[in-house]
C-alpha cells in the first residue's frame, strides 16, 4: 500500500471513532449496521468476486450465525462477545460442507443450488422438532449488552449503542485485516487463478477443489459473524427476516460495491444501509423495485461498482 | 396411510406437477435457446397472473381473459428479451444472473404494489362439481391436467411440424449455421421467450386458484420448477415434463405422510442439491463434455 492510501485509511478510522459521538443514537446504530453488513458483503466477495463462484444464499449462513449467537445467549447464558467466534466456526464448518457438493456445480447451477438454500432457509428455522431452541415463528429475543465497566472509570461514559459501535467496529478491523492478508498472497492469488482460469490453475498445480471449497467455508464465516453482530445490534431473531431477499440484498450489496474489491464492501454496505430509504422517498410502495433497477443500472453502465468508478476516477487524477 | 389417502396425495401430486412441469418447460426452453436459467420466470407468470385477474374482474369471461392473457405474456416476454436481456447476452454468467434477480425483485415489487399485497382468490373455470364421479380428483385438478396435456402437445407440433418450430430449434443449436441458412438468430431467442413467458403464464393461472394470488406466489413453484427442470435434464422437455410430475408426486406425498406440510421447501432443495450432484445432467439430459 502506498503512503496515500495509509493516509486515507487513517483519516477514515478517525471519523470512524468520532462518528459516535456526533451522530444520535439511531445513527449510531444504523453506522454500526452499516459495518455488519461490510463484514457479510466482504463474505460473500471472498467467494463470489474473487473465487468466482456465484451464492445467491448467503442469507442462510448469515441466518445459521444469528441463530447461533442468540441461541447460545438465550439458552447456555454464553456473554455476546464470545457467541460470535462461535458463530463464524459454525459457519465455518456449515460452508464447507455446502462448498463440497457445491464444488461440481458452475455458474449457474451452483446459483440455482444456493438460490433453494435461500429459499428454504426459513422453513428449516421454523421446524416444529427445534422449537425448544430456535422459538419456531416467533423467533428469539436477546438482550442489548451494556458497555464495560471499565469506560466510566476512565471518565468516557458510553452508552449501549456506542459501545456496540465500538464493538463491531473493532471486529470489522480484525475482519478486514485478515481478509487483505488472506486476498494479497498466495491463498487469494489462487483463488483468482481458479476463477479466471480454472483448468490453467488446475494445471499450475493448484488444489482447485481444496481451495473451493475452503473459500465456501470462510466466506461464510465472515457472514456467519456478520449474523452474530446483526442479531446482538438488533437483539432479535426471526425466521421471516432471512428470507431470501436478504440474499438478494447482498447480492445488490457486492454488484453495487464492486466485484471483488475490499472497500467495494463498505460502499456496497452503505448502498444497502441507506439506499432502502431513499428509494422509499422515491416511491413508497415500490423500495425493491428501485433495487432491481439500480441493480439492472449497474451491470450496464458500471459493472465494476463503486469501487471501479473510484479507482477510475483516481487514476485519472494522478496522470493528468 | 390407507389407500385412498394415498391415492388421493398422488392425484393431487400430478395435478401440481403438471403445472410444475409447465413452469419447468418454459425454464427448458430459455435454457435451450440461451444457456441461462431465468431466474424470473416465476415472477413472471405471477405478474401475468395478476394481469389475468384484474381482466377477470373488469368483467371478461374467463377464456376471454386466459387467451388475452398469453398473449400479453407473450409480447412482455419478447420485450424483455429485446429490451434487457439482450445487451448481456455475451456478458459473464454472474451477470446475467444479477439481471435477473433485478428483474425478480422489480416485477415482485411492481406487482405488490399495483395490485396490493392482500392475498386474492383466483376463480378456476372448471367448476366444482365432480365430473363423471371421479372420487379421488376435484375438477380444478382434472381441468389443469388438461390443460397442460394440451399445452404440451401444442408445443411438441410446433416444435416438431412447423418451419418456425424448427427454425427456432435450430437457431438454439447451432446460431452460427442457422445464421448462414437465412434464419434469424436474434429474433427466434426473442420469440423463444415470449413462448416461455406465454407457458409460464399458463401455469401461473393454473396454480392461483390453489395457492391463491399474491406477489410472492411463485417463490416456492419455482424451486419446485427448477427441481423438476434438474431432474429431468435441463435440456430436456420431456424430462421436464417427467420431473414435474415426479416432483409434484414426491411433493405431496412427503408432505403429507413423511415430514410435514413445513418442511415441502426443503424437498426441493434436497432434490436440486442431489440431483446435481449425483447427476448433473439429470435423468435425459445430454451429458456436457467440454474440450480444454
Amino acid at each position: 500500500m502506498t503512503k496515500r492510501t495509509w493516509a486515507v485509511l487513517a483519516a477514515l478510522l478517525v471519523i470512524a471513532c468520532v462518528l459516535p459521538f456526533v451522530l444520535s443514537n439511531y445513527r449510531t446504530f444504523q453506522a454500526a449496521l452499516v459495518l455488519v453488513y461490510a463484514i457479510a458483503l466482504l463474505g460473500l466477495n471472498i467467494l463470489t468476486g474473487y473465487n468466482g463462484q456465484i451464492s445467491l444464499g448467503h442469507g442462510a449462513f448469515y441466518a445459521i450465525g444469528a441463530y447461533t449467537a442468540a441461541m447460545l445467549m438465550d439458552l447456555a447464558g454464553f456473554p455476546y462477545w464470545a457467541t460470535v467466534p462461535v458463530a463464524g466456526a459454525v459457519c465455518l464448518v456449515a460452508g464447507f460442507l455446502f462448498g463440497l457438493p457445491a464444488l461440481r456445480l458452475e455458474g449457474l447451477y451452483l446459483a440455482l443450488a444456493t438460490f433453494a438454500l435461500g429459499v428454504s432457509m426459513p422453513q428449516l428455522l421454523k421446524i416444529h422438532q427445534l422449537e425448544k431452541w430456535t422459538g419456531g415463528v416467533q423467533g428469539i429475543v436477546i438482550a442489548k449488552p451494556d458497555a464495560p465497566a471499565f469506560f466510566p472509570s476512565i471518565g468516557l461514559p458510553l452508552n449501549q449503542d456506542q459501545w456496540l459501535y465500538f464493538f463491531i467496529l473493532a471486529v470489522t478491523l480484525v475482519m478486514f485485516l485478515l481478509a487483505y492478508n488472506l486476498l494479497h498472497g498466495r491463498v487469494g492469488r489462487a483463488l483468482i487463478a481458479i476463477r479466471d482460469q480454472h483448468t490453467a490453475a488446475e494445471v499450475m498445480g493448484i488444489n482447485t477443489a481444496l481451495y473451493k471449497s475452503l473459500a465456501f467455508g470462510v466466506s461464510a464465516l465472515y457472514t456467519g459473524v456478520a449474523g452474530a453482530l446483526g442479531a446482538i445490534a438488533v437483539q432479535f431473531v426471526a425466521p421471516d427476516s432471512f428470507n431470501v431477499f436478504l440474499s438478494i440484498t447482498f447480492l445488490v450489496g457486492i454488484v453495487v460495491g464492486g466485484l471483488a474489491s475490499l472497500p467495494g464492501a463498505l460502499y456496497g454496505a452503505l448502498f444497502i444501509q441507506f439506499v432502502p430509504n431513499i428509494a422509499d422517498e422515491i416511491s413508497k410502495a415500490a423500495p425493491w423495485a428501485i433495487f432491481g433497477v439500480f441493480l439492472i443500472a449497474f451491470v450496464y453502465v458500471m459493472p465494476t461498482g463503486v469501487a471501479g468508478a473510484v479507482r477510475i476516477l483516481t487514476a485519472r487524477r494522478k496522470s493528468p | 396411510m390407507t389407500f385412498d389417502a394415498l391415492m388421493l396425495q398422488v392425484i393431487a401430486g400430478l395435478a401440481t406437477g403438471g403445472i410444475y412441469a409447465s413452469l419447468a418447460l418454459a425454464l427448458v426452453m430459455i435454457y435451450q435457446a440461451t444457456h441461462l436459467v431465468n431466474f424470473a420466470q416465476g415472477e413472471m407468470a405471477m405478474f401475468c397472473t395478476y394481469i389475468a385477474w384484474a381482466l377477470i374482474n373488469a368483467g371478461m369471461p374467463y377464456w376471454g381473459a386466459f387467451v388475452l392473457t398469453v398473449g400479453i405474456a407473450f409480447v412482455f416476454g419478447v420485450l424483455i428479451e429485446r429490451l434487457i436481456i439482450r445487451p448481456v447476452e455475451n456478458a459473464p454468467v454472474l451477470a446475467v444472473v444479477v439481471v435477473f434477480i433485478g428483474l425478480l425483485v422489480i416485477l415482485n415489487s411492481l406487482a405488490g404494489w399495483i395490485f396490493t399485497y392482500t392475498i386474492k382468490s383466483f376463480p378456476s373455470p372448471f367448476g366444482v362439481q365432480p365430473l363423471f364421479g371421479v372420487r379421488f380428483m376435484s375438477p380444478h385438478q382434472l381441468g389443469s391436467i388438461g390443460v397442460t396435456v394440451v399445452v404440451l402437445a401444442l408445443l411438441y407440433a410446433f416444435f416438431r411440424f412447423t418451419p418456425l418450430g424448427l427454425a427456432m430449434r435450430a437457431a438454439a443449436q447451432n446460431p452460427e449455421s442457422s445464421r448462414l441458412v437465412g434464419i434469424r438468430v436474434g429474433w427466434m431467442l426473442a420469440l423463444g421467450w415470449g413462448l416461455a413467458a406465454a407457458v409460464g403464464s399458463i401455469a401461473g393461472m393454473m396454480v392461483a386458484p390453489i395457492v391463491y394470488l399474491d406477489p410472492n406466489m411463485m417463490g416456492g413453484i419455482l424451486l419446485y420448477a427448477f427441481a423438476a427442470a434438474l431432474l429431468g435434464g435441463i435440456d430436456s422437455p420431456g424430462g421436464a415434463v417427467v420431473g414435474g410430475l415426479v416432483v409434484g408426486v414426491l411433493e405431496n406425498v412427503l408432505g403429507a405422510f413423511v415430514i410435514g406440510n413445513e418442511l415441502k421447501l426443503v424437498v426441493a432443495l434436497v432434490l436440486i442439491i442431489g440431483v446435481l450432484v449425483v447427476r448433473p445432467s439429470g435423468f435425459f439430459g445430454r451429458v456436457h463434455v467440454s474440450r480444454v
